[in-house]
């Protein structure tokens, strides 16, 4: 934050201060007279306590020593008042009046100098000091010290006299008033642009040259008039900005980051309605910025970026709107990452991501439930925020933008009207009605006249128009409004509106002008009708609808219908990648009906007998450029039975490969991919599977990749991972075929897991080995998850361990169950991307140092 | 003794002092609303009509700069329409809400009633008359029926046409 900045802040807070405490003063004078009158008065005596303690409690926030110590001394006196201790005397009232009196002096002195003045008021100080320890009130005359301060006062030449005569400028100059006469005098000059545009329209139908001159005059005022009425309601955005250096700091504070808050423009002003309307969304952007903008000191440094990052704030005007320019100097969001979540989170299909430009792909992030966050805080992350401001933005006529680069930082533009109350707005007809569509949701118009123009085509009986090559849906405003079609016409009018991030037309009957228009809310008994944002008077005195545009969309069904579709497809889809695993079925041997979890196979292959090999005892194929080893399933399963497959011609093999390693499993036939949810129904005890499973309505075998693989060669998943240190996974399941399949895919991913069937059996795991994370199941007996995570917690060496809560069922993106907080993620364990992915996460966060080691070793 | 619904003291005191009442015709019924929640009494206005409302909205009207919602009377309690060549007139009143216009077929005088004269609906109203109304007065040559304003211009509640 700049110096300037703090400067004029504090110039801000001390004017107020002094125009607060005046205020409290006066009325100070006026209570303890009354007081003095009823002496027993409770209320009063405690609107009198309150009134010195404000003063005192704002002197030491600003740093006003004398005002304090003597608001100070009178606050104890007055609390003696209160509790009892002391009756009220006339003497008292003389010395707190004569309290008031030097605070008034003082407050003189601070807004000339900005400094309380050379005089401490010694004697003052010492006689509320004795007073308060217990001695009556020293009758001195309340002259006396006011003719020592006049006396010894330097600076302006009679306090005492200027104190009678200017009480405060800043008082003067400025008075309070009820926010409710300001809106009260914002719909009278509402009213009045209404009377002026109805008096303009007649003048039209008039040749009166007075007449025309009046009303020339008429409209120049109210137009000033309007201008100046509504700067009255205007509030510098600085009124929200104050509260974000402390937001910025603590947000910093609790990310482990530093951060720097740039404020540029906050003298730009706003109706205070916007100004309330925009206090959330800034908020929650200028957090992101510190949460996900700004990236930890160390990266960087590494980055070759300041240890210290800058969010910066600007304001500024621009053709009758406000920008607000958010940006951070941080990481920037990367839009492939962007495109990539779009294809996890089932939002777009890999080819529509393709095709979106950077620009729509950014603005991804104002989608429901899309965070670019790796990790959730408390701060944010959960994909919850960014589509609320954006909605917050739009409903009071806003747009936001967001612009980034990758490595240098985020910006995110607010465009706000300057006001709601008055709004330009397009009037058009239908039938033989008037309508206003407001000008923010319009985009361009459009004239139909048959000629080279174009025309309405239909697909598959739903109107749509080719607009500069792409194709957009019409709705017309007769129908949607269930209003009489007009007489054939040649000429189509097409009004090309914008609602939320999408487009249509709008046929109208006709197009008319541009108007200010004064939005007037409708009575109850039309509320419920969203269709109408609510209605203007015109210029000639009649009343016209002001129409919503996204509501038009959602009804005329060109918006709703893609958008409703999208959306279930994408819950459904979502909702079955948690849900469901896909599953390779297979035939090798006896065994009709084998299993494997797709996910887990690199690749299907044929191989011609003639290309397979003999190398070392054991059957293999050259295979990209090393060789495969093939075996055989059937002999791993049934070594007793005759071995079919091995020999037959293409051999269908599916591979298995970590890294370097590859291995060809022989089997029978491929037979299908099936989606399906894994329930176990038989645990089997035969080497080489887990147990039995409904797949696609039949009963197949799931292989237990880990023994077939393990029967091959005996160290493929110690050695898999090659050099690198393993992590140990603690993997805590009640059920022995989930685990099994866990425990697979676990490996697979380069991880050494330790097992375990129940909360003992963990508890007893992690006293014996080095466990870098532990898994558990929230079914976990006998008393779910929480038994482990408190075990882990409470041993000291292990208090630091990340604990993953696995799910049964499907996991939603934002927001846990209750309970589940306390873990380090929750993940469904069938939604196997995402569970490999937080471990890969939580364990890359074990040790930093580690990672930070290794790096200078390859410097060197 | 009534079927009245206590909303409000107000409400619940209504009957027991004699008052004034402003009266109107809808149809050939003889209707009367306390004369203090009546806002004034307009001719015919232009009227905006809004597409999609409910059918009792007859359209919005431009009171001096106010927006006001009229409903029209005989769509209401379900009478027939009038005949077009009537022009029904404004009867404005105030609601907590805000102002609404309710259209009806002619303004009748200010009438000071007793309140002995008052009796609560028979129980042979059907009941969506009873809906909207709060109970009868016996004048000298005919019925005055005392109309529930707040529920006139509630749409939601019960049975709006």
């Amino acid at each position: 934050m700049s110096d300037v900045l703090i400067v004029s802040e504090q110039q801000d807070i001390i004017r107020e201060f002094l125009i607060e405490s005046n205020e409290n003063l006066n009325r100070l004078d006026q209570d303890m007279v009354q007081l003095e009158q009823r002496p027993g008065d409770k209320e009063l005596l405690g609107s009198v306590f309150r009134t010195i303690h404000t003063i005192k409690g704002t002197c030491g926030f600003l740093g006003f020593k004398v005002l304090e110590r003597i608001t100070h001394h009178a606050e104890s006196l007055l609390s003696q008042l209160r509790s009892g201790e002391r009756q009220l005397s006339n003497l008292l009232v003389e010395l707190i009046l004569e309290t008031v009196d030097a605070a008034r002096k003082i407050l003189v002195a601070i807004e000339a100098t900005e400094a309380e003045g050379p005089d401490e008021y010694p004697d003052l100080v010492r006689r509320l000091e004795s007073t308060c320890a217990g001695a009556a009130p020293a009758s001195v005359a309340p002259e006396e010290p006011r003719a020592d301060a006049a006396a010894e006062a330097p600076g302006p030449p009679d306090p005492a006299r200027l104190e009678t005569e200017k009480t405060s400028a800043a008082a003067d100059s400025a008075i309070r008033v009820d926010v409710g006469l300001l809106d009260k005098l914002m719909n009278l000059v509402g009213e009045l642009v209404l009377a002026r545009n109805q008096v303009l329209q007649f003048n039209t139908q008039k040749e009166d040259g007075a007449l025309n001159a009046t009303s020339q005059r008429l409209n120049l005022i109210t137009s000033e008039l309007q201008a100046n009425v509504m700067k009255t309601r205007m509030q510098p955005i600085g009124v929200v900005w104050n509260k974000l250096p402390r937001l910025v700091r603590d947000t910093a504070h609790a990310c482990g980051k530093q951060v720097r808050l740039e404020l540029d423009g906050s003298d730009t002003e706003l109706d205070k309605t916007i100004i309330e309307a925009i206090k959330d969304p800034l908020t929650h952007l200028v957090r992101n910025c510190c949460d996900h903008g700004v990236e930890r000191p160390e990266e960087r440094m590494r980055r070759g970026k300041p240890a210290e990052g800058v969010v910066s704030l600007r304001a500024y005007h621009e053709g009758g709107q406000v920008n607000i320019e958010i940006s951070d100097d941080g990481a920037g969001i990367d839009v492939e990452t962007m495109k990539q979540k779009a294809i996890e989170k089932n939002v777009c299909s890999a080819e529509q991501a393709g095709r979106m430009t950077d620009r729509e792909a950014l603005n991804l992030i104002f989608l429901p439930g899309f965070t670019t966050a790796q990790i959730v805080t408390n701060v944010s992350g959960r994909g919850v925020g960014m589509d609320v401001v954006k909605s917050n933005i739009e409903k009071i006529g806003g747009l936001v933008d967001v612009v980034s680069r990758v490595g240098a930082g985020t910006t995110v533009k607010l465009k706000i009207p300057l006001t709601l109350a008055i709004i330009p707005g397009l009037v058009v007809t239908s039938s033989t009605e008037r309508f206003i569509i407001p000008q923010v949701s319009l985009l361009e118009l459009i004239r139909l006249d048959g000629g080279s123009s174009g025309k309405i085509e239909y697909v598959h009986g739903t109107p749509v128009y080719r607009r500069r090559g792409t194709l957009l849906p019409i709705a017309y405003l007769n129908t949607v409004l269930g209003l009489k079609p007009p007489a054939a016409c040649e000429a189509v009018n097409i009004v090309v509106l914008q609602a939320e991030d999408r487009q249509f037309g709008l046929v109208v009957d006709g197009i008319n002008d541009t108007q200010e228009i004064v939005v007037k809310p409708l009575g109850k008994q039309l509320k419920g009708l969203t269709i109408y944002a609510g209605a203007t008077i015109m210029g000639d005195g009649r009343v016209a609808l002001i129409l919503d545009a996204l509501c038009i969309g959602q009804r005329s069904g060109v918006l709703a219908e893609r958008r409703d579709e999208e959306h279930t497809e994408a819950q459904k889809k979502t909702q079955s990648a948690a849900d469901e695993q896909r599953l390779l079925l297979f035939r090798a041997g006896s065994f009709e009906r084998l299993a494997v979890p797709l996910s887990l196979v690199s690749r299907l292959e044929e191989f011609p007998q003639s290309v397979i090999e003999r190398a070392g005892g054991s059957q293999v194929v050259q295979y990209r450029g090393s060789l495969l080893a093939l075996l055989s399933l059937a002999s791993v399963l049934d070594p007793d039975a005759p071995d079919q497959a091995i020999g037959r011609d293409p051999a269908q093999v599916i591979v298995f490969q970590d890294g370097e390693r590859s291995l060809g499993i022989v089997v029978d036939q491929i037979l299908d991919i099936v989606e399906d949810v894994v329930t176990i129904r038989r645990q089997s005890a035969r080497k080489g599977l887990l147990g039995s499973a409904v797949v696609g309505k039949r009963v197949a075998d799931i292989l237990d990749l880990q023994a077939v693989l393990g029967a091959a060669a005996g160290d493929w998943f110690h050695q898999a991972s090659g050099g690198k240190s393993k992590r140990t996974v603690l993997l805590a399941e009640p059920a022995a075929f989930v685990r099994g399949l866990l425990r697979s895919e676990l490996q697979m991913a380069g991880f050494q897991v330790v097992e375990a069937a129940d909360t003992a059996q963990a508890v007893s795991q992690l006293e014996h080995g080095a466990i870098d994370l532990v898994l558990v199941a929230v079914d976990l007996p006998p008393a779910g998850s929480r038994g482990v995570l408190e075990a882990v917690r409470q041993r000291p060496g292990s208090a630091r361990i990340p604990v993953l809560a696995l799910a049964s069922g499907p996991v939603q993106a934002q927001g846990r169950p209750a309970g589940a907080e306390d873990f380090d993620d929750y993940q469904s364990k069938f939604d196997r991307g995402a569970m490999l992915r937080s471990i890969e996460r939580l364990a890359a966060a074990l040790e930093p140092e580690h990672a930070v080691l290794a790096q200078t070793g390859k410097e060197r | 003794m009534t079927t009245l619904t206590p909303n409000s003291g107000k409400e619940q005191d209504w009957q027991k002092a004699d008052a004034q009442y402003s009266t109107f015709f809808v149809g050939d019924l003889f209707f009367g609303i306390d004369v203090l929640s009546v806002q004034e009494v307009l001719r015919f206005q232009e009227m905006t009509c809004v597409p999609l409302a409910p059918e009792v909205i007859e359209g919005l009207i431009n009171l001096r700069g106010q927006i006001v919602t009229a409903i029209d009377m005989r769509r209401r309690l379900g009478l027939p329409p009038r005949s077009t060549d009537v022009r029904p007139m404004n009867m404005v009143v105030r609601t907590e809400d805000s102002a609404v216009s309710l259209l009806v077929d002619e303004i009748g005088d200010v009438l000071e009633v007793e309140a002995s004269a008052f009796e609560a609906p028979p129980d042979n109203l059907g009941p969506e008359a009873r809906e909207l109304i709060r109970g009868v007065y016996k004048l000298k040559d005919r019925l005055l029926l005392v109309l529930n304003t707040e529920r006139t211009v509630d749409l939601a509640s019960g049975r709006a046409a």
